[in-house]
């Protein structure tokens, strides 16, 4: 029953690096015209990766998935500056709606669920770009994900906290997305659910073929599912590697993982950190 | 007592009632899509009428491709609205759009009456029998007609909302633009095509209208009647705008009923909606199907 919607991960060839999914090159985000959020800010994200986007309150994260998928042109915010590519092509400035027929959706911090319809609607609703017809068929799939889904005939709105994630991902699932972007998902769950939830983006991740772009507050799951990390501060990226690297890494030990001191308030005052220039 | 007449009106109410609740109903979705209070409502009608009685009786069209045609127009008519007069306004406050759909109401009407003038035009005779026996009633085709077209308007609406995905896709920019819009959603689409809708459906419920009675400058007075409709029903309801267009036209009949038997003040039925609404409102101030929203984060 499930099959990948993505194409695979392409092997590199010999030589030259698979162009990644998507890459966001030093962009400047501003809001209101005046307030400068992102200050060249870089990523990548390689084909069929699960990458997880780390940082304080108020570093940029859901900043910078809004200026992926557009969202930002809803708040009023704008890319000033750099370029962000999917699939090689440009889609900064481009409409919400459009990148979304694109292949990217975005599953909003709060879940974005729209509380006055059903379970089943919203996650119909998911679908709205599609064209095929085979829209019945990724409902049973994502209700055979969710299959507590199923159960829940009142009104979205009163579905519990866990419940409402789990909808707004399977409703990015609807979509057929090539990457999802995910704006801490386990905000507000039991240790628990959190655990269900990355449990169920690794599969998804692995079943589908689907890349995610992963926002967290919670290091430790994040980098537990994710094959990369990068970690940003005040609008910019100051370290990235491979998940394995920041687990071991000494300062997001002592910063995200629970090593606990009183000089938690930013990476620079950590002693062991310096700031690596980054142009990608 | 009456019984003849109270029937008679009853009847009369529920018939009325019926297309009030339609062009309620076409009133609420606009304002639940786009947030837009649309006082040029009862002009829908008004053109959707002297266009559809123009085709067939200038050039003679058979009716139903007349109709067809009126609603072709309706539909580009609406969504050029929203794109050249609405779409500019977007993010301006309530207050100026509201004036800007009073204007529009204005020049509607003056241009209706300019170009068709003001007497009562009839529409061709439709119908081969004027009325059929229904439980030993006489009852006018046209009438039946009336009802039968505004159930299945009601009945169009309900599936757009409950099965269709743009339907879905409006409930949802209704709730949240921004959520709307992650979904892949065109906003700017999705509010077109509430203006286009509800020009085609108030323009059909105008030339059923015209049908029934006849076409003047009158009919755009159902734009009127919609404001008791849709504040009693609560505004953002689809449901409720059909349900409050019913009560009212009962009431008009029923108060005519009571006046011209007991009270005889004259013209009391044109006001007493109007009563009612203000007393309804006073018990239920979300009116009687306004929703509060869901406290859930
Ligand atoms: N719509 C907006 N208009 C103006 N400023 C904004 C807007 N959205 C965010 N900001 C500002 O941009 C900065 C980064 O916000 P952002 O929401 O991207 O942070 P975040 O990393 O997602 O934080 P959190 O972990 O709390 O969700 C904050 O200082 C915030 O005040
Ligand atoms: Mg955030």
């Amino acid at each position: 029953m499930l099959q990948s919607h993505a194409e695979p991960a392409q092997a590199p060839v010999a030589g030259i690096a698979a162009e990644p999914l998507l890459s966001v090159r030093n962009i400047e985000v501003v809001y209101d015209e005046v307030i400068l959020v992102l200050r060249g800010l870089s990523l990548e994200i390689p084909r069929g990766a699960i990458v997880a986007l780390l940082g304080a309150n108020g570093a940029g994260k859901s900043t910078t998935l809004k200026a992926i998928s557009g969202l930002l042109k809803t708040e009023d915010g704008e890319v000033t500056r750099g370029e962000v590519l999917f699939d090689g092509q440009r889609i900064d400035g481009i409409d919400p709606d459009k990148i979304v027929r694109r292949g990217i959706f975005q599953v909003m911090e709060g879940r974005g669920i729209v509380a006055d319809m059903t379970p089943i609607e919203n996650l119909r609703l998911g679908a709205f770009t599609r064209r095929d017809n085979e829209v019945q068929k990724d409902l049973d799939m994502v209700l055979g994900y969710f299959p507590r889904l199923r159960e829940r005939t009142g009104l979205a709105g009163y579905l519990s906290g866990g419940e409402q994630q789990m909808l707004a991902i399977g409703r990015a699932l609807m979509a057929r997305p090539k990457l999802i972007l995910m704006d801490e998902p386990s905000m507000g769950l039991s240790p628990l659910l959190v655990k269900e939830v990355f449990a169920i983006i690794q599969r998804i991740n692995r079943d589908l073929g689907v890349t995610i772009l992963l926002v967290e507050q919670n290091a430790r799951a994040a980098l537990s599912v994710a094959s990369h990390g990068y970690i940003m501060e005040q609008g910019k990226v100051v370290l990235d590697g491979t998940a394995e690297e920041l687990r071991d890494n000494e300062d997001v030990k002592e910063f995200y993982l629970g090593g606990a001191g009183d000089q938690r308030r930013s990476f620079k005052n950590l002693k062991s950190f310096k700031r690596r220039k980054r142009w990608l | 007592m009456n019984m003849q007449l109270l029937v008679q009106l009853l009847v009369n109410g529920v018939i009325v009632g019926a297309l009030y609740g339609v062009v309620a109903m076409s009133f609420v979705l606009i304002y639940k899509a786009s947030q837009v209070v649309n006082f040029a409502q009862g002009e829908f009608l008004l053109i959707g009428a002297w266009v559809c009685w123009w085709l067939l009786t200038k050039y003679q069209i058979p009716f139903f491709a007349g109709m067809a045609i009126t609603l072709v127009f309706m539909l580009v008519f609406g969504v050029a609205l929203q794109i050249i007069v609405l779409r500019p306004l977007i993010g301006e406050p309530i207050i100026s759009v509201i004036m800007v759909t009073i204007g529009l109401s204005t020049i509607f009407q003056g241009a209706m009456k300019w170009i068709f003038g003001l007497n009562a035009q009839p529409f061709p005779p439709i119908f081969k029998t004027q009325s059929v026996n229904i439980l030993g009633l006489q009852i006018q085709t046209a009438y039946l007609m009336s009802v039968a077209v505004s159930l299945a308007m009601m009945a169009g609406m309900a599936w757009f909302f409950k099965a269709s995905k743009y339907g879905l896709a409006m409930r949802a920019t209704a709730f949240n633009q921004q959520i709307a819009q992650s979904l892949g959603i065109s906003v700017k689409n999705i509010f077109a095509m509430a203006w286009a809708i509800s020009a085609v459906v108030s323009a059909v419920a105008g030339v059923v209208v015209g049908v029934v009675n006849s076409v003047s400058p009158a009919l755009s007075t159902y734009g009127i009647k919609v404001f008791p409709a849709v504040i009693l029903g609560g505004l953002d309801s689809i449901v409720g705008a059909v349900l409050g267009g019913l009560i009212i036209g009962l009431l008009e009949n029923i108060a005519h009923y009571v006046d011209s038997e007991f009270l005889h003040w004259g013209n009391l039925y044109e006001i007493a909606p109007f009563y009612v609404l203000i007393i309804i409102l006073m018990i239920k101030p979300y009116g009687l199907f306004g929703t509060r929203n869901i406290e859930r984060v």
